[in-house]
């Protein structure tokens, strides 16, 4: 975060809604990620790669966590990191529609992690030194393992799009099916930029130049195709989002919606 | 505060210190939460409570509640029930928090220790030659990126042919 948002930050007051809402969708796209991923225990190509995408899976979880809990902080109406994680409904969600799209074939996976690790990276470095400490020490833990997620995904790309003619292929196609969730990485819009002002978020736009340069150099090494840009359709961190979000709620917060208030 | 007070106070903070320093961790129970660096701070509070804070490892380690668990039971077993015990998130664990004691026992329990600093994270994203903790040989192989538990990756040691454990450098 540049010196001038953080002297500006001096002045603004925060607005809660804003700051709670900021913080869910961090906390959304980490949660329906992790999930996402989940769905592959048991089923990857190799145990090494079920274990990677576990792993992967519990440290998204794990920070969604953190990150529900300070949201329901925030809000103040008593809602803890469950009752936001099983009883919102799809539109209360504010994720990333990148993050909710369907697990697909292996390449699918990847490339949507590798997309999403990369965000992260950004976010998390630049939220590092939020004037809100609170999120600043979620972002600094979320990081370093942002960094082993983004070094897997990024190897696996390479690997499939510098690798036999079937796994080139269907890495492309994966890329060019997913590239159109991307926009929404970088559109602010008026949350972002009220928490932009405040000192407590990145500007979003500064991001994009790293996140692009980032992504053109993975795909150099995986001699991959970058799509062309598309038009920004896709409103998930407003809480409108594709019909898959819906599919995924309904298995993950099954448990909790036939026998409220279960415990372990 | 007169210099006895002081003293007893030192040695209550010495004794929860030893105290922890007896509770393994969970999923790697030749270390202790200790070795492992998650106990951070013994301090006394300004009303003579102890404030034990203790710090996750990784985010989503299914350890870290009960790790929680077991602290609190022996703070209370070891006469320390009114200890306070808070999760202090900042700054954030990493391999560099493993104790050079932690090390050693990982290595002898057949886990590689973490070859170097995260302090240096070029280093971290660059490939390792991990030493193999059976034979010492450092002619080994990354098998996967992540193994049976959050912290711990997956090698073969291509001189002895073993697979081991290599605790992660993050």
């Amino acid at each position: 975060m540049s010196a001038t948002a953080a002297v500006r930050s001096g002045a603004v007051a925060v607005p809660e809604e804003a700051h709670c809402h900021y913080v869910l969708r961090l906390a959304d796209t980490s949660l329906v990620l992790g999930q996402r991923l989940s769905e592959w225990i048991g089923h990857a190509p190799e145990l090494e790669e079920d274990l990677g995408l576990a792993n992967l899976s519990l440290d998204l979880i794990g920070q969604a966590r953190l990150l529900l809990t300070y949201a329901g902080e925030l809000e103040g109406g008593g809602r803890d990191e469950d009752a936001l994680a099983f009883l919102r409904d799809a539109p209360e969600f504010m994720n990333l529609t990148l993050a909710e799209q369907p697990n697909g074939d292996f390449a699918h996976t990847l490339v949507r992690q590798w997309l999403i690790d990369a965000w992260q990276l950004e976010v998390y470095t630049a939220l590092e030194h939020s004037r809100d400490t609170r999120l600043a020490a979620i972002a600094a833990k979320a990081l370093r393992e942002t960094r082993y997620h983004h070094r897997f995904s990024s190897g696996w790309l390479a690997r499939l799009g510098d690798g036999t003619a079937e796994s080139r292929e269907r890495t492309q196609r994966a890329l060019d099916e997913l590239w159109r969730f991307t926009p929404e990485l970088f559109a602010p819009d008026e949350v972002d930029e009220r928490m932009s002002r405040a000192g407590i978020a990145p500007a979003l736009t500064e991001l994009a130049p790293r996140w692009s340069a980032r992504i053109d150099a993975d795909l150099h090494a995986a001699t991959l195709k970058r799509p062309a840009t598309q038009p920004y359709p896709w409103h998930g961190k407003r809480g409108v989002h594709t019909e898959h979000l819906g599919h995924l709620l309904a298995e993950m917060q099954h448990l909790q919606r036939t026998y409220p208030g279960a415990r372990w | 505060m007169s210099a006895t007070a002081s003293d007893r106070a030192g040695t209550r903070e010495r004794e929860v210190w030893e105290l922890l320093a007896k509770v393994p961790d969970p999923e790697i129970p030749v270390l202790s939460i200790v070795d492992l660096g998650i106990v951070r701070e013994v301090r006394r509070e300004a009303d003579g409570r102890l404030r034990v804070a203790i710090t996750p490892t990784y985010s989503g380690c299914p350890a870290t509640e009960v790790i929680r668990v077991m602290v609190r039971a022996a703070l209370d077993a070891g006469g320390f029930a009114d200890a306070l015990l808070e999760e202090q998130l900042s700054p954030p664990w990493t391999s560099d928090w493993l104790t050079p004691a932690g090390r050693e026992k990982l290595r002898t329990f057949g886990i590689a220790p973490p070859e170097e600093s995260v302090a240096r994270p070029r280093q971290l994203m660059s490939a390792l030659a991990v030493t193999c903790p059976r034979c010492g040989s450092r002619s080994t192989e990354r098998i996967s990126e992540f193994g049976s538990t959050p912290c711990k990756a997956h090698y073969r040691c291509s001189a002895c042919g073993e697979p081991f454990d290599y605790f992660k450098c993050l």
